[in-house]
């Protein structure tokens, strides 16, 4: 018990002390997830909506990928992203491995799927006769498209929260595509790992403190305007 | 320029080796209101659909102001020019304010004039209180009327009703059903309405169209429709009635006298005079005697003499078309008829309660 006490006041004393290191880290793991979820996003939800709105042959089986897509094993991201960034690999000559860019590549490739899947499903629970009578009432085709998406607006925000979760708290691909390079790949959950290692358990927990607290107030936020309801 | 704002000419709409429908020829009049009726999986809503450049129909054409509609680029310009309204109403996940002045916003007019149009409609159709409120916790009835202002709303060159009330209970309906009534007389609005129900359709139509499995079999005025059905199956499903229009005469303790203008008939009703009504009479509740009977004392109010034009045999009835100046149908035993001596041409008295006439109010006064 000594050790987690020992472990808590000291990495309370870390957090207090706004540590220089410990801040870096911080910033750089909220700056790779918010990004590969914003691409995430930019691919995921026309993607999604593409697939509910549309009827072509093979889509039960794309629906299904999508659907597998979602719970992909980060370390099976992690080791393609790593063989296709490799030297010789056939995107090697970008030379991005063991960069911040690597690590949001691995990401969105965790990420896009969830947005996908969660958009469908989102933009497929919206009643075809909904979209009849937006038409009927004059809606353009891209009129309509973001009348669904606003009717859909719950269930989005679930995906973009379910896309960030996803990618903050991975660490397989992060770690194999972005190599914990201190200063420069190091991210929360990396630097978890390696502390732990270590046995730097007061560092490990107020890495994990930072990541949890990160997680809250990002959730907290979008649940905060996910539930917005003007009184009526 | 004919008077038709909609035509449809050899539209054939199928589902696989099923027609669904197929409409040979149907012209919506410039303000009319055209009520279609027919029962459930007639085609009425695939008809409504195509008249609402909502379904490219397999074949045939589909005319607005006596030009083709554009299915490609210019869809969208004429689409705009119609609104509908449909049985189950869904709305935009926002205001009550909001979901009246979306058609508007979707056509780009300014939101100062939209909220204009859209406080009157909301104050037409009586959902002032509910004008901040989320769609989403309205009921049923407050949905429809939202949904109704919403196409009002739009000030459509055609409005398009597709059973608007069938899934409201009876109180419901009929408040909606009265004011939806007045918003029409007071636009003068081309209007298509469906419904299976006809006297919604004797309610509201100028003419009524009927329509079975995909055919339209009848398009007439409402009382040609309902007193003279095109077929036996029109009949079957419309009922036959007596169907006699008139203007109320005089209004007496719950008692109306209606001027037909060729007869005064006592009705049941508490009406301004001068309202245009819709008299409906089945012909089980005639009574007929020979004229030389004379008029026999019971509690029929209404007795017109006329002669007999015509004697059908249904069954073990029989249809007896007596001119009275307004042809009355009445429906008898054989055995009456031949107790009677009934022939054509024989002089006969027609008598029938005042409570045996249903009263259509059709909304017009003047």
């Amino acid at each position: 018990m000594e050790l987690i006490w020992d472990g808590i006041r000291r990495a309370f004393l870390l957090l207090v002390g706004m540590d220089r290191e410990v801040l870096a880290i911080t910033w750089l793991s909220f700056q790779i997830a918010a990004t590969s979820t914003g691409l995430a996003l930019a691919v995921g939800i026309p993607l999604g909506t593409l697939i509910a709105l549309t009827r072509f042959p093979a889509r039960g089986l794309l629906i299904s990928l999508v659907n597998t897509g979602m719970g992909l094993p980060p370390v099976v991201v992690g080791l393609f992203v790593s063989i296709f960034l490799w030297r010789s690999g056939p995107l090697g000559f970008l030379e991005l491995l063991y960069t911040p860019a690597a690590i949001v590549i691995a990401q969105l490739v965790i990420a896009a799927p969830i947005v996908t899947g969660l958009t469908l499903a989102a933009v497929q629970q919206i009643s075809p006769m909904f979209r009849l009578q937006m038409v009927a009432i004059g809606a353009s085709r891209g009129q309509l498209l973001w009348l669904l998406l606003r009717e859909a607006r719950l269930p989005m925000l679930a995906a973009v929260m379910a896309g960030f979760g996803g990618v903050i708290s991975e660490i397989g691909a992060s770690m194999m595509v972005g190599g914990n390079i201190r200063g420069q790949t190091r991210v929360l959950t990396t630097a978890t790992v390696m502390e732990t290692t270590k046995g730097s358990f007061d560092v490990a927990i107020a890495l994990s403190v930072i990541l949890l607290a990160m997680t809250f107030l990002v959730n907290y936020l979008l649940t905060a305007l996910q539930q917005r309801r003007r009184p009526s | 320029m004919s008077g038709a704002i909609l035509e449809i000419d050899g539209v054939t709409v199928a589902h696989g080796a099923r027609a669904v429908l197929q409409i040979d020829r149907l012209a919506v009049r410039r303000g009319e209101i055209l009520a279609i009726i027919g029962p459930n999986g007639s085609g009425k809503s695939t008809l409504l659909r195509i008249m609402g450049l909502l379904q490219r129909p397999a074949r045939g054409e589909v005319r607005l102001d006596g030009r083709p509609v554009d299915w490609g680029r210019g869809l969208l310009s004429s689409r705009r020019r119609f609104a509908s309204v449909f049985q189950e109403p869904l709305l935009a996940d926002t205001t009550v304010e909001r979901n009246v002045t979306l058609g508007l916003s979707l056509r780009g007019v300014p939101a100062g004039e939209a909220h204009r149009r859209a406080r009157h409609w909301i104050a037409r159709f009586g959902i002032e209180p509910l004008t901040g409120r989320q769609a989403r916790t309205l009921s049923g009835g407050e949905a429809q009327r939202t949904s109704l202002a919403r196409a009002f709303a739009i000030e459509p060159d055609v409005l398009l009703l597709d059973e608007p009330f069938s899934a409201l209970d009876p109180a419901t309906r009929e408040d909606l059903l009265r004011d939806l009534q007045r918003a029409l007389r007071e636009t003068t609005l081309t209007t298509v309405f469906v419904t299976h129900d006809r006297n919604e359709a004797l309610r509201l139509g100028d003419r009524v169209g009927v329509m079975l499995d995909g055919r339209l079999v009848q398009l007439d005025q409402p009382e040609v429709v309902f007193g003279h059905p095109a077929g036996p199956d029109v009949a079957r499903f419309v009922g036959v009635e007596n169907l006699v229009p008139g203007r109320v005469a005089s209004a007496d303790g719950g008692l109306l006298t209606v001027d037909t203008g060729a007869l005064r008939v006592l009705v049941p009703g508490e009406l301004p005079v001068g309202r245009s009504v819709m008299l409906c009479l089945r012909p089980e509740d005639v009574v007929i005697r020979p004229a030389s009977a004379g008029v026999t004392r019971d509690s029929a109010l209404n007795h017109f003499h006329g002669e007999i034009a015509e004697l059908i045999s249904i069954g073990a009835q029989v249809r007896v078309l007596a001119e009275c100046g307004q042809p009355l149908v009445a429906l008898i035993t054989r055995h009456s008829v031949v107790e009677l001596a009934l022939k054509v041409g024989s002089p006969v008295t027609l008598s029938f309660k005042a409570s045996a006439v249903h009263v259509i109010d059709r909304g017009i006064t003047g």
